[in-house]
């Protein structure tokens, strides 16, 4: 189970020393703190987006959130000078409202979740350049939230706090998510929502609170990007985090079928990710190759992996040749005896064929 | 007597362990209507593949106009004029009329595209729906056609490729009463124009009026053949039974105890205008027979809340039980162990360890926390129980033979506290070794005072392992049998829709 997230910490562990090698200054600790700032800023919400993943889910609607969430905290704080912690509240219980919208639409109105989640992109988006007429809401002179702004974008010893949080985090969703009763339903949802149901387990439930989750986690989020620019553009903010979100769990192990992940290996594919964009500064790689490069990496991993997992099941079930081959004769033994139960077989048989 | 058209001689069909055909002959001749037989798992529908082409039999001869093959493929089992009806149809319910008739056969326009001519294709189609006085056009949507037309549908395609034998496998087990007379029509209206139709049917009463001659299958043989002067159903159920069947029994420890649970007036949305009525005694285990589609599983299904009941009262022990969801089920201690272990039974991907403990986690929980020392040894306890036979608890469930899946399912429900189990043709696909040790935890089961109901189409387990049995037929329960009148003739006499009294009366 841990292979995979042994494999992409050493793909990891490669590629910063052959850039370190290159260029020194990658592994400088200037550089370092800064990759893991936007380690902590993009991990937050791909833990979300992880957990829905698990569910045979997706959800795009993350990015336009953070915008439709971002203007209005701002608005919060500045226009209608709201106590920074009860507009932090709302923040997050908007997140997660939106979340639950999501959430119910999917499970109880059986909508798809890309169609859901991708109207939830456009609408939240237009909601957002609406409601400010499409200008960048930022902070004033004034100081509305400076100790809010201190705890999101400050730093402990030298290492950010988004960093901090995302830790914290990743260590409380993976007890969620691998110790907890929620986690195993999880994750039996995802690979057989059938059998799920016919064990008891309330599979909308199960699957809307996935959506609740990353709903809560984008309006953490929200308030730490906010932070870390000072100010929204309704129009650009958060513009394609989603699909970070979704690389950086698809690196990490998550199928879109669903049923497989870790957090482990979701907070390992934002690093890779974050180390891929540092590394095309450093390297003087053009900047306009970007994408191309961190597409053409999670390419190659997740093909990579097909490939390894394809092998290891052949492996598996030559081995489970050589067990069951000596009991290979005892049917046509005992076939005389039960005449009737040898003849039940052959439709099933008859299918595959 | 007529021409022949087709010739199966010696078919035998081999799986790994299975015979499911042994040396079947089936001749047909033109312009007839053959009616095939048996009970399930008799070995018609394998049969039929063989002549389909869409599997290859082990040996015999299949001999179509002169020319012998030792196997057929589907080309050219098309190119002989077989068509093939099925039993669940198989069209594209996206595409119209016309486009299903000629799938795969697309008659293209002129020109450099090579695009369809859909007109062309509806011209084609128009006289064929005409001659089977259908009253669709085709340029309609399949998704929009009753199951009745669709059948239509599927045979003027076998019209449009001049078809000399089109084989229907249970064509009429959707079908209202007059859309079965219309079909009926159209078989006859098929058989004057030359052409000959292979009715497979469980329902004697349409054998009776269509066949011009019955081939009886049993165990993959073909055990007898009827003229049309002498059919009779008591002729046809002689000859799809008459096998010897080995004790399984074991009798109860004790006499069933008071209590159960009862099914009153129960509506499944299978059969929304049928009620069942059915009880089972704690300590009994409750066969319940039938034939494929006669509304066994969906039963199961309402009973275990999946399906919405649409009507009637389940009652446990006289106190009556909601049952919105498996969730209240499970909760009421009704538990169901699914026909499809695979799909609803398991979760494939997921260990023994948690298979087992997936209905009842919270139990070894401590604050959603799961236990892991408790849940290991839940498990544990429940493979040895079970004799599952895995190297470790932690492998996938998808690794373990068919019986040893079955019975990881069992340990899911076994490791809480089951009053009522439905067993949902528990045995199917599983080795003889473990169908006895199923046999006798179901007994185990009984013994302790759960209420068991068996449901399985297999008349060995039927009537071996069973110490009452009710029989399903077309949504509703045809009879209980006793013990002592445990038989197959009855079991299949109830299960064809015949009453116990009228069995009586035939009796004296």
């Amino acid at each position: 189970m841990m292979k995979k997230e042994l494999g992409l910490f050493l793909l990891l562990a490669v590629i910063s020393a052959i850039t370190g090698a290159i260029n020194p200054a990658f592994l400088s600790f200037v550089n370092l703190l800064n990759m893991a700032n936007l380690i902590g800023l993009f991990g937050v919400f791909a833990l979300g987006e992880g957990l829905v993943i698990i569910t045979g889910g997706i959800d795009l609607s993350l990015g336009s959130m953070f915008a439709l969430l971002g203007v209005v905290f701002i608005d919060l704080l500045t226009t209608y000078q709201v106590p920074w912690p009860f507009a932090l509240l709302l923040v997050l219980m908007g997140g997660l409202a939106l979340g639950g919208i999501q959430g119910f639409l999917i499970t109880r109105l059986k909508m798809q979740p890309f169609i859901v989640t991708l109207c939830g992109l456009l609408i939240y988006r237009g909601a957002a350049r609406y409601y400010t007429s499409d200008s960048t809401r930022g902070f004033g002179y004034g100081d509305e939230a400076s100790t809010l702004s201190n705890i999101a974008s400050g730093n402990v010893a030298g290492i950010p706090n988004t960093f901090i949080f995302l830790i914290i985090l990743a260590v409380i969703l993976g007890v969620l998510l691998h110790r907890s009763v929620y986690g195993r339903w999880l994750y039996a949802v995802g690979k057989n929502e059938e059998a799920a149901r016919f064990s008891g387990i309330r599979t909308n439930l199960v699957i809307a609170t996935a959506y609740v989750i990353s709903g809560g986690l984008a309006g953490v989020s929200t308030v730490l990007f906010v932070f870390y620019t000072n100010s929204v553009s309704p129009s650009s903010f958060g513009n394609f985090y989603e699909l970070y979100a979704i690389a950086a769990a698809v690196l990490g192990g998550c199928s879109l079928r669903g049923g497989e992940g870790s957090i482990l290996g979701i907070v390992l594919g934002t690093a890779l990710l974050q180390v891929l964009q540092n590394l095309v500064n450093i390297l003087g790689i053009p900047n306009s190759l970007n994408f191309a490069v961190m597409g053409t990496v999670i390419l190659i991993g997740v093909l990579a992996d097909q490939q390894l997992q394809a092998r290891r099941r052949r492996k598996a079930a030559l081995a489970g040749l050589a067990r069951t081959a000596p009991k290979s004769k005892e049917p046509t033994i005992r076939q005389s005896a039960s005449p009737h139960g040898a003849a039940a077989l052959p439709t099933s048989a008859g299918d595959q064929a | 007597m007529a021409e022949t058209l087709l010739e199966l001689s010696g078919i035998s069909k081999t799986y790994p362990g299975v015979r499911a055909l042994d040396d079947v002959n089936l001749r047909i001749c033109r312009g007839e209507v053959l009616g095939l037989i048996g009970e399930n798992g008799a070995g018609k529908s394998t049969l039929m593949r063989v002549l389909a082409g869409v599997i290859a039999p082990s040996a015999g001869v299949i001999r179509i106009g002169g020319t012998e093959h030792a196997r057929m493929t589907v080309n050219e089992a098309t190119l002989a004029g077989i068509a093939f009806v099925h039993q669940e149809l198989n069209l594209f319910e996206n595409l119209d009329v016309a486009a299903n008739v000629f799938i795969g056969r697309e008659k293209l326009a002129g020109g450099p595209l090579k695009l369809v001519d859909n007109a062309e294709m509806r011209a084609r189609v128009t006289p064929l729906l005409e001659r089977l006085g259908a009253d669709f056009t085709p340029s309609t949507l399949v998704d929009n056609l009753s199951i009745a037309e669709r059948q239509m549908v599927e045979i003027a395609k076998a019209l449009s490729i001049d078809a000399r034998v089109i084989i229907m496998d249970e064509p009429t087990s959707s079908l209202t009463i007059s859309e079965t007379e219309r079909l009926l029509e159209v078989i006859a209206d098929l058989k004057a124009h030359g052409i000959s139709v292979i009715y497979i049917s469980h329902r004697l009463g349409e054998i009776m009026s269509c066949a011009d001659r019955v081939v009886v299958l049993r165990d993959g043989r073909t055990v007898g053949e009827l003229a049309r002067n002498e059919l009779s159903h008591a002729a046809m159920i002689r000859l799809m039974i008459g096998r010897d069947l080995k004790a399984l029994y074991t009798p109860p420890a004790h006499a069933p105890q008071p209590g159960g649970c009862d099914i009153a007036g129960v509506v499944t949305t299978a059969f929304p205008d049928r009620q069942i009525d059915l009880s089972v005694r704690r300590g009994e285990i409750l066969g319940l027979a039938g034939l494929v589609g006669a509304g066994r599983t969906s039963l199961a299904r309402a009973v275990f809340g999946i399906d919405p009941l649409l009507g009637g009262e389940i009652r446990i022990d006289n106190a009556p039980v909601g049952v919105a969801s498996p969730r209240d089920a499970i909760r009421q201690g009704i538990y169901l162990v699914p026909e499809d272990r695979k799909k609803s039974g398991l979760v494939l991907e997921l260990p023994i360890r948690e298979n087992v403990t997936l209905a009842s986690l919270l139990d070894y929980a401590r604050m959603w926390l799961v236990n892991g020392t408790a849940e290991r040894k839940i498990a544990k306890d429940q493979a040895r129980r079970l004799s599952i036979k895995a190297p470790s608890i932690d492998i996938e469930a998808v690794t373990l033979s068919g019986g040893n899946q079955q019975k990881v399912v069992l340990g899911k429900w076994l490791s809480m506290q089951p009053r009522v189990m439905f067993f949902d043709e528990p045995t199917r696909g599983i080795d003889v070794g473990a169908k006895s040790e199923i046999y006798a935890l179901m007994r185990s089961l009984a013994d302790q005072g759960v209420a068991i109901v068996m449901i399985s189409s297999d008349m060995e387990e039927v009537i071996g392992v069973s110490d009452r049995v009710a029989v399903m037929h077309e949504g509703s329960v045809s009879g209980v049998l006793e013990r002592d009148q445990f038989s197959e003739y009855n079991v299949l006499r109830l299960a064809v829709g015949q009453t116990l009294e009228t069995m009586e009366a035939a009796a004296s």
